[in-house]
């Protein structure tokens, strides 16, 4: 089996705050092939985004830091390069997109000039052939008038375009994974379908890996290709989308797909909606032994004695629970 | 649709803000946020108002309990125009209509306690005779809503979003009203957290014989909820149906393309997703005719010229659309 | 960050993920703001001091009751000692015991003149923030003329014209005092009333005042129960600078010749008698400047304290 392109092991990313350590991503496992979409699915305060940010080295070290683990890249480990290494890295063979494309977007320059910064940094081209590249790049996103609204800034396009524009310059120097952290939340439900497929568009055209990470589980199902549970800082389940729907293992998992109301035939009439009791326990004493185990319906007493490890219980599916 | 006994009957109701600009401040354009919205809500019963934003539900909902004057329309609660009445009628008013927020960061005073929040209603309509019938009121609003007595005395950034939102509905149950609306009461919450509200909803209008007006995006939480639904687009309503024929059976081009956009959580089923071309157009300048015609799969030249009107195309089941139906 | 509550419909005393959950009762927004306000050490370094001062100028009399005006040309001019601890000034009359008195005018006028700067500010800006109309475009006309003003030499113009009439009114030291006061506040309430207008126009639009119209609140209700208390942050930090700057500006009018009357001492009027004997007697001059300075300062930094402890993005 190839190397995977990305490959997190054992990653804890913590917090220094007034009130102690908050344990944001404590102990996660996952991995990337190349030309593969990973779906990272969780609530909030899971530690996705967190994740997904340490990829890139985008956390701010104090009061954050890497107490332990690897993200390696293509087999090298990037959490002991330094800023101006990272960068090399950043946008060249990792990009990453954000919920909110009009904080993510500079309001006072123009589309052009900021999908061009990028090229500029990256492959030493001209101001204005980056130009070129950048209407290039709208056009590529189905922008319509690319060489018009090239000069069009952030404000003038709306949500939709927005992400589209953020799409291309996270594309504009063809990175081998593209992280989306959230990228259609903020979306109406119809121009998320066209965000979705334009970035599946894009992954057949580049040959992209993708890392989506979401709270939607209908995205989930309809883009990935594998999936990663995770839940207050851990994974808890892992497995190829299908296997993850139809036979979900760890109770979080099977809790959250049967607290969301279906909207097709195929799931019949609901008189009630499923829910899961408890709260999320709190990142800085998580209690000991399954982090979920005040809220499990098949809690025993042997759940809070230890943190059941991540186990193969199919092919490609792995659980972090002790049944 | 004239059902003389529905408890909210709107009737053509439209909204319109005006763009101020140029240097001396001139009104210069109207965003037709609501543009000529009719329905009714019977008593006991879930009208899911869906659309995407911009279509003016919101907008909608804060009309009918005149949070924000309407320009022109008529809204009849239990036979009363609610557009018309005065001051005191409308403090009254007050008493029979609630709404519930989308937010539950910023829909509660955090200054207040949850107490003071909660009873401020039995403060203003004076509904509780002695301090220590408000405190039990507050008391029983609280245990209604599934929190605990002495959450009272508690501020509200102590507590998680979804017991924020349990707050808000709580408040909005202490004037005892008839009809709620709910303004994307789920959205901002975690799935699993969704699935408690939606419950404590259901159970609630099962308790006290509440009618809701259910704003929200999230088809799927819609479709659980409602027991009729009418989508909106662009400020006008488009289709109104019972809610499983609706997605059983959508006959607006809108209304499929919306459904179809819809991720299913369940990757063994396949479907042919409609893709709606382009972005929702501006309510400045909202297309001639039928506002849909731009986008829509169906188009033909009399849609860019004709509004269609909302017409009875199966019993129960309202569609405004020259083609469909 | 959203969590999730119990589906058994009793909900244990929650915490977000990042906090700590608090073993203690229900803390309200401003005994949060108290425990930010602890942890700035410069801040509470500064209000001890403060307070030391405060409790100086109320209790010094009681404690070193020497009296301002005893002239002894014997100990005229003399630096500090057992006797005087701060020394004399030219007429051999002891400092501390002048500084003690003047400091109970200086704070007295800062604090007042604050007072007034606030009260006119806040209904300036609140009713400006709630009328939206021609009102507000008027108010704030208005509030720009007065920012237009000059405030030092209108402050000595006002100072002239009115001492006389003032001292006729309300007695010498009455009056002075009401003069200055009102003028220093009138000159001060512009940044106030901006502050509150635009806290106002912010929270208006939020959802729950929304709601509290929704219940049937009253205007009255909403201003006051609501959206007042949310303003406030901004307002009490604007306050504790205003104290400052009106001390100096009390000085300042005193030290001019402008303020009180010559036999009244306040710090500014001490150092405005001690600045042409610098050479002689420098004690004379550096008593009441390091005590304006000190005051000045020390409510500076209670101001930043309080500032980050009332930071209006961590309570709303």
């Amino acid at each position: 089996m190839a190397e995977p392109l990305l490959d997190i092991r054992g990653l804890k990313t913590w917090f220094k705050t007034d009130d102690g350590m908050v344990r944001a991503v404590d102990g996660v496992s996952l991995s990337i092939d190349r030309g593969e979409t990973l779906g990272v699915v969780g609530e909030s305060g899971c530690g996705k985004t967190v994740t997904a940010r340490s990829v890139l080295k985008l956390i701010d070290m104090p009061p954050g830091r890497f107490e332990a683990g690897e993200i390696l890249w293509q087999g090298r480990d990037l959490i002991p390069l330094d800023e101006a290494e990272m960068n090399k890295i950043r946008a060249r063979e990792i990009a990453i997109i954000f919920q909110e494309p009009m904080t993510s977007l500079n309001p006072v320059y123009t589309v052009g000039d900021q999908i061009a910064e990028v090229i500029e940094l990256h492959q030493k081209l001209s101001r204005k052939q980056a130009m070129v590249g950048a209407a290039e790049m709208l056009k590529l996103v189905n922008i319509p008038n690319p060489e018009r609204r090239v000069n069009d800034y952030p404000h003038q396009f709306s949500g939709g375009m927005r992400q589209r524009v953020m799409i291309a310059m996270a594309l504009s120097c063809q990175p081998k994974l593209l992280i989306a952290d959230e990228p259609t939340t903020a979306l109406d439900v119809t121009i998320q379908a066209q965000i979705l497929e334009l970035m599946q568009e894009m992954k057949e055209r580049f040959g992209m890996a993708i890392m989506l990470i979401t709270h939607a589980m209908g995205v989930v199902a309809e883009t990935t290709q594998r999936v990663v549970v995770m839940y207050a800082g851990k994974v808890v389940e892992e497995a190829p989308v299908g296997a993850l729907f139809g036979d979900p293992r760890h109770p979080y998992t099977q809790g959250l797909i049967r607290s969301i109301p279906r909207v097709d035939r195929s799931a019949g009439r609901q008189a009630r909606l499923e829910s899961i009791p408890g709260t999320v326990p709190s990142l800085l004493n998580p209690p000991p032994g399954c982090r979920f185990a005040a809220r499990c319906r098949y809690v025993m007493p042997a759940c809070t004695q230890a943190i059941p490890p991540l186990k193969e219980v199919a092919p490609g599916h792995k659980v972090a629970c002790i049944l | 649709m004239s059902n003389t006994d529905a408890l909210l009957s709107v009737r053509d109701l439209r909204k319109h803000f005006a763009v101020k600009g140029g240097i001396l401040s001139r009104v210069v354009d109207q965003v037709h946020a609501v543009d000529g919205v009719s329905f009714d809500i019977a008593a006991g019963e879930t009208l899911g108002l869906v659309g995407e934003s911009g279509c003016g539900k919101s907008t909608t909902g804060r009309c009918i309990l005149r949070l924000i004057e309407p320009s022109s329309g008529e809204i009849l609660f239990k036979g009363a125009d609610v557009k018309r009445m005065d001051a005191t009628a409308l403090r009254s008013l007050r008493r029979d209509m609630q709404i519930i927020f989308q937010d539950p960061y910023a829909s509660l005073n955090p200054r207040l306690t949850v107490g003071a929040i909660v009873g401020e209603a039995l403060t203003i309509h004076g509904l509780a005779k002695s301090r220590r019938e408000h405190e039990e009121r507050v008391v029983q609003l609280l245990e209604t809503v599934g929190l605990q007595p002495d959450h009272m005395r508690r501020f509200p950034h102590e507590f998680s979003g979804g017991q924020r939102q349990r707050i808000g509905i709580a408040r909005a149950l202490a004037v005892e009203p008839k009809l709620i609306v709910c303004d994307e009461p789920v959205s901002a919450l975690d799935v699993s957290i969704q699935a408690q509200v939606i419950n404590l909803l259901e159970d609630l209008q099962e308790q006290f014989g509440l009618t809701y007006l259910f704003i929200a995006h999230d088809l799927s939480v819609v479709e659980h909820i409602s027991t009729r639904i009418a989508v909106m687009y662009l400020g006008r309503v488009v289709e109104i149906a019972p809610a499983r024929d609706l997605y059983d059976t959508p006959l607006h081009p809108y209304s499929e393309a919306l459904l179809s956009a819809v991720p299913i959580p369940d990757p063994t089923v396949k479907r042919q997703r409609i893709m709606l071309q382009g972005d929702v157009p501006n309510p400045i300048n909202p297309p001639s005719g039928c506002h849909f015609h731009t986008r829509c799969p169906i188009a033909k030249p009399d849609c860019a010229t004709r509004v269609p009107e909302l017409r009875e195309s199966r019993p129960g089941h309202w569609v405004s659309c020259h083609y469909r139906g | 960050m959203a969590g999730s509550t119990p589906a058994s419909l009793t909900a244990d005393a929650p915490a977000s993920v990042a906090a700590a959950p608090r073993k203690s009762g229900p803390t309200s927004p401003w005994q949060e703001a108290w425990r930010r306000f602890r942890r700035h050490r410069l801040a509470v370094a500064s209000g001890v001091v403060l307070l030391l001062l405060i409790a100086t100028v109320v209790l010094g009399p009681f404690i070193w009751p020497v009296a301002i005006n005893d002239i002894d040309f014997a100990a005229k001019l003399q630096g500090p000692s057992w006797a005087h601890p701060l020394g004399t000034d030219d007429l051999g009359q002891d400092l501390l015991a002048r500084l003690i008195y003047g400091g109970r005018i200086s704070l007295a006028v800062g604090l007042a003149a604050m007072v007034v700067a606030v009260v006119v500010g806040v209904v300036v800006g609140a009713l400006a923030g709630m009328s939206a109309g021609w009102v507000d475009a008027a108010l704030m006309w208005l509030t720009d003329l007065f920012l237009a003003l000059p405030l030092l030499p209108l402050l000595l113009l006002l100072m002239y014209l009115f001492r006389d009439h003032f001292k006729r009114l309300f007695g010498v030291e009455g009056g002075a005092f009401i003069l200055i006061v009102v003028v220093i506040g009138g000159l001060r309430w512009m940044q106030v009333a901006r502050l509150v207008r635009a806290q106002f126009l912010s929270l208006r639009e939020k959802e729950f005042v929304e709601a509290a119209r929704a219940l049937g609140a009253s205007k009255l209700r909403l201003v006051v129960g609501h959206i007042l208390p949310n303003a406030l942050g901004p307002v009490i930090v604007a306050g504790t600078i205003d104290v400052a700057a009106a001390i100096i500006a009390e000085s300042t009018l005193s030290f001019l010749g402008l303020g009180f009357p010559s036999d009244i001492p306040t710090w500014g009027s001490v150092l405005r008698d001690a600045k042409d004997y610098l050479d002689i007697a420098p004690h004379w001059a550096l008593f009441p400047g390091a005590a304006i300075f000190l005051a000045v300062i020390t409510i500076n930094f209670m101001g930043d304290g309080l500032r980050d402890a009332l930071d209006p993005r961590r309570v709303l």
